[in-house]
Formats: structure tokens, C-alpha cells, sequence
């Protein structure tokens, strides 16, 4: 999670984008920030996570559509996005392929997160 | 062959070098041992030492003749292919159909065909089969007089008796000369086809060949139950002509007449060795070409397999000993040493409702042998087992009417039994013999498969499963008489490894998908996450794409709720989310219910004003309805608001459930209908609507036999007969095309509706996820059968059950789209972006094409985007909406 003190980074621009509220727990939503598609994803405990709303192996912005869900890698609970076009699974922190369904692994983008004041802020992408 | 002697014959041929490429194998002759031979080639000769030419007199590649009959009992011609077809697409394989070779040239190698053409070999293999014999009756080249061998005559025979049929308008009477095997195959077949028949045996007893007069008895009881009438010790001495000069009776020595409308002739096979014979090679006293151990003719180049080889001194007319012989040629080919190990003549009948099965010295002609008889003269079984004379050995044995231990006794031919032998015979109840198969016993007959074979597929192959071990070791994939042992011997070995076969659905969730819908079911949980709690693999799994949509699945039937509704909604597929279906670009098609494929011109026009507003382009589905494809996420609301405005609901063309019941127009309008078809499927359609299921279900009703609603390409499929409907089951389009099958005649509508309910409702409870009706119906215990055991005798006890809960489902049905349409809470999921509701995704584009919208490709979008020219984007989905 990123620390609070990022915020005052200047580096890293923020745009409120919606509240907490607004977002189904483990169910995703796309929003557009700086003009880019980003899928958030609301976890159980209130986490909020950012990916690219761009499937890379159909080329359509479905990510957010897609079942949220988890994957126990090296022991470890990892929340997973599966796209909703041909199913291959994401790590939802790092972006990463955890399953092609076939093909070649893509990984996704991701964006850094912070929910304050019940207010969900995306910063720049990682 | 000697080969240290060459006075005697020619030296032994170097069979495996190939100096210049590879060398021609050519094979005369397309059936089951061609297929063999070929399929054992390209599986060992890595190297391609070998090109492989088949010619085939049949226009077809080589099928299951064995399983002939069953081509009457809803089978098709496809479905009787063997084998891989990838096998005739293999480069070095080249199989030409409907030539048949006529000449071999031995001095030149080459052999010629019917249509001229000319092959050259440098090494032959006859594989030529045999031909049905005729006896020489008078009368026997009459019209309705068939003989059953091949896929023609068979059709040709299935051609006339609905011909008949048609004709006289009572049952055709049919004969069929000949009590053997074939015979009795063939008096099921015309039973199958709704003939009367009668077996004329010129023997004492049915099946002479390979039981004795004991079960011969026993079998003729079992026949006569089955509505088959059996003549034995008579011979036919004339057929004779109807005013039609088609066969109308037959005579007997003995001076007996029968009435028939057709004749099968099933009394034995000949070998074809013309080929062989005109080339000089030897025949044997009967027939056959030929051939020493090797399966190698007189002619070092010429080698013969199958029926047509004369082998230690007989033509043996099964497909077993064929496959052996197609084996030791390929290994010959090859370089190997090996020879004919002798033929096992063991035989099971699959004649519907009658078990028959010979094997070993079934006549007790071992000197001294011992014979061990139990028969049940009123439940028509007949069991004998023929032991050495210490009584242990197992030399053989006869079983009629129950031959439920003839897949484990015999691989044990040969070998001392354990136990009292006396166990073996007696009924299953009296306590189940336990065999432990030793590993070189042969378990699959046909592919020469043995139990080591099988246990190695588990242990060293690490297959999990029967297809596994069936693609590693082939056991099971001919005749399929062995599959239940080859299972058994699987399921034991898996245990003794400490592996219980898993079934997990994934890594949340260790049971199958039937598993858990009982689990569930019985313990009435309603939500996923007390799913979770209670059979998860731990107590605080999230699920993934997986499980979660089978958790819906399940909880849709079994405490039936919206598929938004609370925690329900992160269980769904983006298609059940939205309620669409989603498209290549990311946006949706929409397909409002048509029951039935009736609608009235006000709904037409409805939709097609919602279509042309919102510049969706439209298709008529394959299910006889509308599809409106381009739809985006935050145009699904309002598309809705508009078709439901107009008397539509959800179609569910987006859910794993019940798609569409397709229909003909029926009975109220067709000329040649015979029930109300259209009125029966609307009534269906509105039963079944939303009706959630391990896969999508179709339905088809048709008014009258032509079928025009294609019904048995549907998981249900119903036709029309005079007395009331036919139902059919477990009919797929898709990767596997089936063709349904019969599960119930002349049925009225509420028996018909009720047989439905409770089909629908056991597949919905026990079938795999993603698990479409017909491999499910194959995975059912009994198969078919077992499936027309639950849901018309009740077998289970479970059919008042299903009958609630298909109840519970019809009271409990919704419109989704209704539902979601009153609840502003659900509109909130159709946003386009959480942070811009309405501002739609702007990466989509079309293109005009045949005066509608489609997606842009990747190239008319760069084109487009740096101005280049190409096709114009139309704003297919932005149009403003008429309200």
C-alpha cells in the first residue's frame, strides 16, 4: 500500500475519482483518469487496486468486467482479475500474467491507489 | 518362414532399409485392420521409413463394423469413424476411397485399380476382408433380400424397411437366415427399425459356434422376450416372390412357410482372395490367402492381415485377431521378429437387453476338461465355466443372460482361479468376487492391451483418468466391452498410490460440481460465502473465475434469486452481470426472448425501431430470434427500458441456461403437421426461461417426423407422431455434434413435460461444469439407459425431488431484465466510468458494412487515426435515442 506520504509527492499527480462508496466490493469499475481508461477493483477489506482497463490479448478496455477472485501463490493469497474476453488471470497487485490461457503472458499496467475521507484517488501509473 | 533355407523360398527381405526415401507400403483394402495397420505405422516408424497408400472400395474411411447395429439405433454413418481422422492427413499417409484394386502385377509390384489408375509397392499387404456368403437359395437375388456387411447394405436394408413400412401400413415382417452372432445382430437391427423378425437357424441352437446347447436354450428364451421368433434345425429351400416380385415368403424343408416383406441373410463370410488367387498365390481349404506366422504370403513382397489371411491353417471372422495381425506386419515392416501369438476367439454379443459372451474352449474339448453349470431357466441365465480337471484351471466358459464377470474371468484363461470357481457363477448378490488381475493378462482384446499395461498408464504415465489411460494405452477405444475393468484396474491403482481422483473444481473448492450442488442443496445454503465457509478449502476463500460462476449456477436452482442481487452479483461472468453478450470489442449484443420463434408484427417493429435508434446492427440467431449486436454497456438500460416497454423479456442468449426452443410451425398451418408444435414449444420455452444449468440448453419441436425444427440437434429434442411426441435427449451442436437420442415414444404432453422437468433437473444437479447433455448422458451410470431409469421408473427415488424443484423454479421465474430495470441500485453497474456515467468507451469504432455497423479492424483504426483514408468510422453507437 502506498504511504500517505506519497501524496505530497510531487511527482505523483492524484485525481479524486470517486468515493469508496461508489464501488462494489469485488466486483471491478472502469474510470477514465487523464484520459485513460483504468479499471478499480474494490476488495473485501476495502483495498482499493488499479489496472489497465486495456485487455492485451483482445485489444477491447474489459478488464474491469472481468470476476475478481484470488490465486495462493508460494503460500501467499494473491487477489487475481480474470479478463471476461478469453480468461487469462492478473495478478491485481503487480499486474502481472499469472495464467495466458494459451498464450503468451502480457502483463497489465498498474496505478497507485489511496482512499482517504472515504474519497478513492488514483496517482500515476507504476 | 525358414529363412535359413534358400531352396525353399526366396531369401528374407530387407524390409527396413530405405536407400532412396521412403519406401511404398501399399494396402489393399479399407476397414478396421487397414486402419490398424496404418495408425500402429505412423505411431512407431519415426523415421518415415515408410509411405503408406490405402485403397478403399467403400467411398469412406475405414469404421466401426462391429458396431454396425448400432447405426439403426440413432447412431450416424460419423458417428461410426474409428480412430483419429488427423491419421489420414498425416503426409506419409495417403487413403484412396471408392477405387477398388482389381489386379496385382507380382512381377512389376504394382496392383490397378477399377478406375484404371496403377500403384506401384514394394511391399503389399491384402487387408481385403470378406464378402457376406449367399447361399444358393432359389429367390435369393429378389428385391428384399439383404445382407449385412458393410455401412451400404446396412442403410440400403434401413432404405427398405421404412419403404415397406410405408407401404403396407402394418409392421414389416422380416427374417433373417441365420442363428450366429451376425444373425442375431441383425434380427435386433430390424427390431430397432420397428420390423417384426424371426431367426432361422439351421442348426440346433442359436449361436452354435461359440455356446453350447445349454446356453443355446437360455439364449433363445432371452431372444423370444425381446419379441423375436426363433426357428431352429430349419432349412430355408426357397424364397419366393410377392405380386411386387419383391421377396414376400419363405419355404422350409420341412415343409413350414413365413410370410415375409424382407430377408436378411446372415450365414457365415468369405474370405476375398480373388486378388490373391489370380495373382498365383495359395488359398487355404476354405478360402484365405496363405500366410506363415508373420502374416508373409509365398511372395516375400506380399503380406495378408485380417479376415482375408488364411493363418495357422483358418480365416478367424473377428477383429481382435485382425488387430494382432495388423501389429506383427507393421513390426515386420519395422524390422521386429514377431509372430502371430494365436487367435482369441472370445465373443461378447451387445445385442440390446441380452448378454451373451463365449470364450475359451467353450465346448469343453480339453480331454478331461470339467464343466461347472448354473442355470436360472426362469430368469433365462445360463453361466458355464470349463475348468482342467483339478478343477482350477479356467479353460473357458459360456454365459448367457448375465455376463457380468466375462470382462474379469476372461483374462484369466489359463490360470488357476482363486476360490471356490463355483463363486464366479452364482448371483451377484451372494457376495462379489474379488480377482486380482495378474499384469500380463490381456484386458482389451482388440489393442492388445494387458493389466500391466493399464497400471503402468497410472504409475509411470501419471494418467489421472480413463480418457488419460485410454489415449496412453488405447485399451477401450474398439469395441469399448473392456472400459469398466480398465476403469476399476485405474481406480484401484490410483488408490494404492495414496491419489484419490480428483474432481476439485480448482483450488477453493475441492469437489466436483456435483458434489457440491448436493452439498449445497441438502444443507440449503443460499449464499457464497457461507459456501465458502462450509466446503471450501479453507474457511475464508475468495473463489476465483472458477468456482464462483458454478456457485452461482448451483445457488440459481437451488434458493433461485436475481443474479444482481447482493453478494450474488460478484459471483457472474460479465455476461450475467450486464445480462449481454459480450463482443469481440467490448461491447454487447442483446437478444430479447421469442418463445418459440413466434412473434407478432408489433414486437418486429419494436425492435427493429430499438435497432435502427440505437444503430445496432441486427442478425437473425440460429435459435430463431434477433440479435442486436453493438450495444454499449451504458446503452443497455435504455435499450431495455425500451423492449420491455414493448412486451419483451431477457433471453438469457447471455446465461449458461436455457437458450431457445426452436420450432416448426406445426399442425395449425403445416399440411403435413400432426401435433401443435409451435403451441408446445411457446409453452416449454416459458417453463424453462431462466433456467440456469451447467451449460447452455437447447430444445427443438418438430410437428411431424420431416423434422424441420432440427430437433435432434438439440439437448431435448421432441417430434410429433400420431399418438402423441417422441422425445429425444442429449443432441449438441458445437465441437462435438451429436445427434439426439430416443428416450421415450408416443408420450402425451403432460407425461412428456414431466419427463422434461425431470431430465433437465437431474442434468442441472449432477452434470460437470461446462458439461454439455451428451457427454454428460455418456457419464451417467448406464449411459442412456441409466439416464431413462431415473427420470421414467424413478430409480434414484429422487423424481418427486426433481419434480419440486423444477416447480420451485417455474413459480420462482423473474424477468432479470423487469427486475433490474425497477431497482436504481442495480442500474448503477451499467456506468460506462465510475467518474463519467455516460461518456462512452472511446475506443470504440465501426465501420459500415452491407448497410450496417461493424467493429473497425486495427488496421481501419490506424488509418483513420492518422489520416491515411481507408473506411470511415460510423458513430454506429452514438446516435441520439428516440424516447
Amino acid at each position: 500500500m502506498t504511504a500517505p506520504a506519497d501524496l505530497a509527492a510531487a511527482t505523483v499527480r492524484w485525481t479524486a475519482v470517486c468515493t469508496l462508496d461508489d464501488l462494489a466490493p469485488e466486483r471491478g469499475a472502469a474510470a477514465l483518469v487523464d484520459s485513460e481508461q483504468v479499471a478499480l477493483v474494490r476488495l473485501l477489506d476495502d483495498r482499493v487496486l488499479a489496472v489497465q482497463q486495456l485487455d492485451p490479448f483482445s485489444g477491447a478496455h474489459v478488464m474491469s468486467r472481468g470476476i475478481v477472485g484470488s490465486r495462493s501463490i508460494d503460500g501467499a493469497d494473491v487477489p487475481t482479475l480474470t479478463s471476461p474476453m478469453y480468461k487469462q488471470v492478473f495478478d491485481l497487485q503487480t499486474g502481472r500474467c499469472l495464467d495466458g490461457a494459451g498464450k503468451a503472458p502480457l502483463d497489465l499496467r498498474t496505478w497507485q491507489v489511496v482512499v482517504t475521507d472515504g474519497v478513492v484517488h488514483v496517482g500515476g501509473a507504476r | 518362414m525358414d529363412a535359413n533355407d534358400p531352396t525353399d523360398r526366396p531369401a528374407p527381405p530387407d524390409l527396413t532399409s530405405s536407400p532412396q526415401g521412403p519406401r511404398q507400403l501399399l494396402v489393399v483394402g479399407g476397414g478396421m485392420v487397414a486402419q490398424r495397420l496404418v495408425e500402429a505405422l505412423r505411431a512407431r516408424d519415426a523415421a518415415g521409413a515408410w509411405r503408406v497408400t490405402v485403397l478403399a472400395e467403400e467411398p469412406r474411411a475405414p469404421y466401426d463394423r462391429v458396431a454396425l447395429t448400432s447405426y439403426f439405433s440413432g447412431r450416424r454413418a460419423s458417428d461410426l469413424a474409428l480412430g483419429d481422422e488427423s491419421l489420414w492427413a498425416d503426409p506419409l499417409v495417403r487413403l484412396v476411397r471408392g477405387d477398388a484394386a482389381v489386379g496385382i502385377d507380382r512381377e512389376s509390384q504394382t496392383v490397378t485399380t477399377a478406375s484404371g489408375r496403377s500403384w506401384r509397392y514394394d511391399h503389399l499387404v491384402l487387408a481385403t476382408g470378406s464378402s457376406a456368403s449367399m447361399p444358393p437359395i432359389p429367390g435369393n437375388d429378389l428385391p428384399g433380400v439383404f445382407v449385412y456387411r458393410t455401412l451400404d447394405d446396412v442403410a440400403a436394408l434401413r432404405g427398405w424397411v421404412e419403404e415397406q413400412a410405408q407401404r403396407w401400413g402394418r409392421p414389416v415382417r422380416g427374417a433373417v437366415i441365420g442363428g450366429g452372432l451376425l444373425g442375431l445382430e441383425a434380427a435386433g437391427a430390424l427390431q430397432a427399425l420397428g420390423a417384426r423378425s424371426t431367426v432361422i437357424q439351421f442348426g440346433s441352437h442359436l449361436m452354435s459356434a461359440q455356446v453350447d446347447l445349454g446356453g443355446g436354450q437360455a439364449l433363445r428364451r432371452l431372444i423370444n422376450q425381446l419379441g423375436v421368433a426363433v426357428r431352429v434345425d430349419t432349412a430355408t429351400t426357397h424364397m419366393r416372390p410377392n405380386r411386387q416380385g419383391a421377396v414376400g415368403r419363405l419355404e422350409f424343408a420341412d415343409g413350414g412357410r413365413l410370410d415375409v416383406d424382407v430377408v436378411v441373410v446372415a450365414t457365415g463370410v468369405t474370405p476375398r482372395d480373388e486378388l490373391a488367387r489370380a495373382a498365383g498365390l495359395d488359398a487355404g481349404p476354405r478360402g484365405g490367402v496363405v500366410v506363415d506366422d508373420t502374416c508373409l504370403s509365398a511372395d516375400p513382397a506380399i503380406s495378408a492381415a485380417g479376415e482375408v489371411a488364411c493363418i495357422q491353417g483358418a480365416c478367424i471372422g473377428l477383429v481382435a485377431p485382425g488387430y494382432a495381425m495388423a501389429e506383427v506386419v507393421v513390426d515386420r515392416l519395422l524390422g521386429g521378429a514377431a509372430t502371430f501369438p494365436g487367435a482369441d476367439t472370445a465373443t461378447k454379443l451387445k445385442l440390446a437387453g441380452v448378454d451373451v459372451a463365449s470364450f475359451g474352449d467353450a465346448f469343453a474339448r480339453t480331454p478331461g476338461a470339467l464343466e461347472i453349470v448354473w442355470a436360472d431357466p426362469v430368469g433365462g441365465v445360463y453361466k458355464k465355466l470349463v475348468l482342467s480337471d483339478d478343477a482350477r484351471t479356467l479353460l473357458g466358459g459360456v454365459l448367457v443372460g448375465d455376463a457380468s464377470e466375462y470382462a474379469s474371468l476372461r483374462p484369466m484363461l489359463g490360470r488357476e482361479l482363486p476360490g471356490d470357481p463355483a463363486a464366479y457363477l452364482l448371483p451377484q448378490t451372494s457376495g462379489e468376487v474379488r480377482l486380482e488381475l495378474p499384469d500380463d493378462a490381456t484386458v482389451c482384446s482388440c489393442n492388445n492391451v494387458t493389466a500391466g499395461t493399464i497400471r503402468a498408464a497410472v504409475t509411470d504415465h501419471d494418467c489421472t483418468d480413463l480418457p488419460g489411460v485410454k489415449a496412453c494405452t488405447k485399451a477401450g477405444t474398439s469395441c469399448g466391452s473392456c472400459v469398466p475393468l480398465v476403469k476399476k484396474l485405474m481406480t484401484a491403482e490410483l488408490e494404492k498410490a495414496g491419489v484419490t481422483v480428483s474432481r476439485a473444481l480448482c483450488e477453493h473448492v475441492d469437489m466436483s460440481r456435483a458434489q457440491l450442488y448436493d452439498a449445497v442443496r441438502v444443507t440449503g445454503i443460499t449464499s457464497f460465502s457461507e459456501v465458502m465457509r462450509r466446503f471450501g478449502t479453507r474457511p475464508d476463500a475468495r473463489g476465483c473465475d472458477v468456482c464462483k460462476p458454478v456457485v452461482a449456477s448451483i445457488l440459481a436452482t437451488t434458493a433461485p434469486a436475481h443474479v444482481l442481487e447482493g453478494e450474488r452479483a460478484t459471483l457472474q461472468d460479465t455476461n450475467d452481470h450486464v445480462m449481454a453478450n459480450l463482443q469481440k470489442d467490448g461491447s454487447y449484443s442483446v437478444v430479447p426472448r421469442i418463445p418459440g420463434g413466434e412473434v407478432t408484427p408489433e414486437g418486429l417493429l419494436a425492435i427493429g425501431q430499438v435497432a435502427l435508434d440505437y444503430g445496432l446492427y441486427t442478425k437473425i440467431t440460429g435459435g430463431q430470434r434477433i440479435d442486436m449486436f453493438g450495444a454499449r454497456i451504458d446503452q443497455l438500460p435504455g435499450i431495455w427500458r425500451r423492449l420491455v416497454d414493448a412486451g419483451f423479456e431477457s433471453g438469457h442468449a447471455y446465461g449458461k441456461s436455457l437458450r431457445t426452443v426452436k420450432s416448426c410451425v406445426g399442425s395449425a398451418w403445416c399440411r403435413f403437421g400432426v401435433q401443435d408444435s409451435a403451441a408446445l414449444a411457446v409453452e416449454l420455452e416459458l417453463r424453462y426461461r431462466g433456467l440456469r444449468s451447467p451449460h447452455k440448453i437447447k430444445l427443438g419441436v418438430s410437428g411431424c417426423a420431416r423434422e424441420c425444427a432440427e430437433a435432434r440437434g438439440k439437448d431435448v429434442g421432441i417430434i410429433a407422431t400420431d399418438k402423441g411426441w417422441n422425445l429425444y435427449v442429449g443432441g449438441n451442436g458445437g465441437f462435438t455434434p451429436r445427434h439426439a437420442q430416443l428416450l421415450a415414444e408416443d408420450l402425451d404432453t403432460e407425461t412428456l413435460i414431466r419427463t422434461v422437468d425431470r431430465f433437465l433437473m437431474y442434468y442441472v444437479r449432477t452434470a460437470d461444469r461446462l458439461q454439455r447433455t451428451a457427454p454428460w448422458i455418456d457419464d451417467v451410470e448406464g449411459g442412456l439407459d441409466g439416464v431413462r431409469a431415473v427420470v421414467l421408473e424413478d430409480s434414484l427415488g429422487i423424481a418427486a425431488d426433481l419434480d419440486a424443484q423444477m416447480t420451485q423454479h417455474v413459480d420462482t421465474y423473474e424477468d432479470e431484465w423487469g427486475a433490474t430495470l425497477d431497482d436504481p441500485e442495480k442500474l448503477l453497474r451499467f456506468a460506462s466510468f465510475v467518474n463519467a456515467p455516460t461518456t462512452p468507451d472511446p475506443s470504440l469504432a465501426y465501420v459500415e458494412e452491407r448497410g450496417q455497423a461493424r467493429p473497425a479492424t486495427a488496421a481501419e483504426r490506424a488509418a483513420h487515426d492518422d489520416g491515411t483514408g481507408g473506411a470511415v468510422l460510423v458513430a454506429g453507437t452514438t446516435l441520439a435515442v428516440r424516447s
